[in-house]
């Protein structure tokens, strides 16, 4: 399997606290990585630093050999990492459709002037982004909703209009921050298998931040564990689930 | 669905009343109904429509709060009532190469201000923009070749009912294809969430300084319009009070709403003359106006829709066939 993502000696420090501490990760096109690990072990900071929210104070990250150190959030985002948060951000007065319209925006070449004088342009593009819209909005069962306000829309819809936002930007790597918290057992079971959807049918790859065990070991291919901002382990979820340290960490040790 | 469908019906609808408005309020001062004093209120309010329609479009959908508005329409005022003093063109075409002269102008500070600016959000945009529009009044007046204190005299008169009522039309229909277009949405996604608009893919910066710059070029028309109308300008007119009086009227019809925009243009501006006769108590009443609509309607008063023509007749129509 092909290398997608190669990060190597990630580090970021906050004045003298090290949150994030030589940090190293692989993942190979269309592959579903967990990355799990106590309350504050960093995992978020990892987010933001492979989206650009935050400059790393060393080490390096590839995606298909380009670097992404240094350069803005939006271009991360046009070089194929797209992510969703951890507490919902929708556009929550604007339309579900235009949520999803606003992250075709790198795709859609019409210029202010064509907007202005309505150029035939205008129309071609706004129609035929209209139409993937709603193709993605269909995947994701949400296409009844197009029309109405983001903030409406029941908890798990939003969680989906996300996935689904991020999406529309045609990522190689898709990065979820914690998609199923607040969720009951059964939208969990649901947004599994949109998760194993999404990435058969888009064929990418997505890390995930999860909580929700039986989320992680029943999806993911493989697993990293973060603490104190260093990987203490990585493997299969069998592995994982065995690994002593990992025991340790979430449960304690054993005199 | 069609999205060209979808819109043309609005489009036809909407352009007919416009006509219509224009046909009937030209005939009206034809007949005389409309005499000078009322016009002069009518040309105010196209202003104030110009300027509260650009203003909207930093607070009301880029979501920026701006309190240097004046500022802008006043570098627009004095760079278009200079060209139009300075140069020697023919009077027909003059008036609108002076009007795109303070457009240009105060669109150039915008970005210059603009740069810096809007790398700060909430209370510190709106203290750098305040400190902004002081600057500008206070350069100007200490400045000899705008006529310092005494003020710049010798404008010609150019602007009347017609030029006023198209370059209105012109401002709304320019700012209202831009908010309904990818860019508008991007401008209006940075208002939602700035960090999600990021993670859209949307350059936030550009779209900041983008609406900032086509907000002040407009304040700048607006500005140019005013100079060529009031003939004689000077710094005073355009303090922090006026910039704040656009505000009022951005706030009352609805933060990102045109249609809302309008309508509190107009109606602000009618109020304060209608209130002439209780002279004294005129501020007074017009505040307490102000402070029932924001207790009732603290969105505004069309808050963040528009008012659509076609929906009033489609509305009829079924209550008159079913």
């Amino acid at each position: 399997m092909t290398k997608l993502l190669d990060v190597k000696n990630l580090s970021v420090s906050f004045g003298g606290l090290k949150a994030v501490n030589q940090f190293e990760i692989q993942i190979g096109s269309q592959e579903l990585v967990g990355l799990i690990g106590p309350n504050g072990a960093g995992k978020t900071t990892v987010f933001n630093l492979l989206t650009g929210v935050y400059t790393p104070t060393e080490g390096s990250i590839l995606l298909d050999g380009n670097s992404l150190i240094g350069k803005g959030s939006n271009k991360i985002v046009n070089m194929g990492v797209a992510r969703t948060f951890q507490n919902i951000r929708l556009f929550k007065n604007l339309s579900v459709i235009d949520n999803v319209k606003i992250a075709f925006q790198s795709q859609m070449k019409y210029s202010a002037l064509a907007a202005v004088l309505r150029l035939p342009s205008y129309w071609k593009e706004e129609k035929l982004f209209e139409e993937k819209a709603l193709d993605l909005l269909k995947i994701f069962k949400l296409e009844n909703f197009a029309y109405q306000k983001a903030c409406n829309l029941p908890y798990g819809e939003q969680r989906k209009l996300e996935i689904a936002r991020a999406l529309a930007t045609e990522p190689k790597l898709l990065l979820l921050d914690e998609p199923a918290a607040g969720m009951n057992p059964s939208e969990t079971n649901e947004l599994m298998e949109t998760i194993r959807l999404v990435k058969e049918k888009f064929e990418i790859a997505i890390l995930l931040i999860e909580h929700d065990m039986s989320l992680v070991m029943g999806i993911c291919e493989k697993v990293a564990v973060l603490e104190y901002g260093s990987i203490i382990a990585s493997g299969s979820p069998e592995q994982i689930q065995n690994d002593p340290r990992v025991i340790a960490s979430y449960l304690g040790e054993s005199d | 669905m069609n999205v060209l469908k979808k819109k043309i019906p609005s489009y036809i609808v909407n352009a007919i009343s416009v006509i219509a408005i224009y046909l009937i309020i030209s005939q009206l001062v034809w007949i005389g109904v409309i005499n000078n004093y009322y016009l002069g209120i009518i040309i105010v309010i196209g202003i104030n429509i110009i300027l509260s329609t650009s203003l909207n479009l930093t607070t009301g959908f880029l979501g920026q709060l701006t309190l240097g508005h004046a500022g802008f329409m006043s570098i627009g005022a004095y760079a278009s009532a200079l060209f139009s003093i300075n140069a020697n063109l023919p009077e027909s075409i003059e008036f609108y190469f002076a009007l795109l002269v303070g457009g240009i102008c105060a669109a150039i500070v915008g970005i210059l201000v603009g740069i810096p600016a809007l790398r700060l959000r909430g209370d510190y945009l709106a203290i750098i923009t305040l400190g902004f529009g002081e600057i500008i009044r206070v350069i100007i007046l200490n400045l000899d070749f705008t006529g310092g204190a005494k003020g710049l005299f010798g404008i010609p008169y150019a602007t009347n009912f017609t030029n006023v009522f198209f370059i209105m039309l012109l401002t709304i229909y320019i700012i209202w294809t831009v908010i309904d277009s990818r860019h508008g949405r991007a401008i209006k996604s940075i208002r939602e969430d700035e960090i999600a608009a990021e993670a859209a893919g949307v350059p936030t910066t550009y779209y900041k300084l983008f609406a900032f710059t086509l907000g002040s070029f407009f304040a700048g028309i607006a500005g140019g319009l005013y100079s060529h109308y009031i003939l004689i300008i000077d710094a005073a007119k355009f303090d922090f009070n006026r910039s704040i009086e656009i505000l009022v009227i951005v706030v009352l019809g609805g933060m990102g709403s045109l249609t809302g925009a309008i309508l509190a243009a107009v109606t602000l501006t009618i109020l304060p003359e209608y209130l002439r006769e209780f002279s004294e108590y005129r501020m007074l009443i017009y505040a307490v106006i102000l402070i029932f609509a924001m207790i009732f309607r603290p969105k505004g008063l069309l808050g963040t829709s528009e008012f659509s023509l076609l929906k009033v007749f489609q509305f009829i129509k079924r209550k008159v066939i079913g």
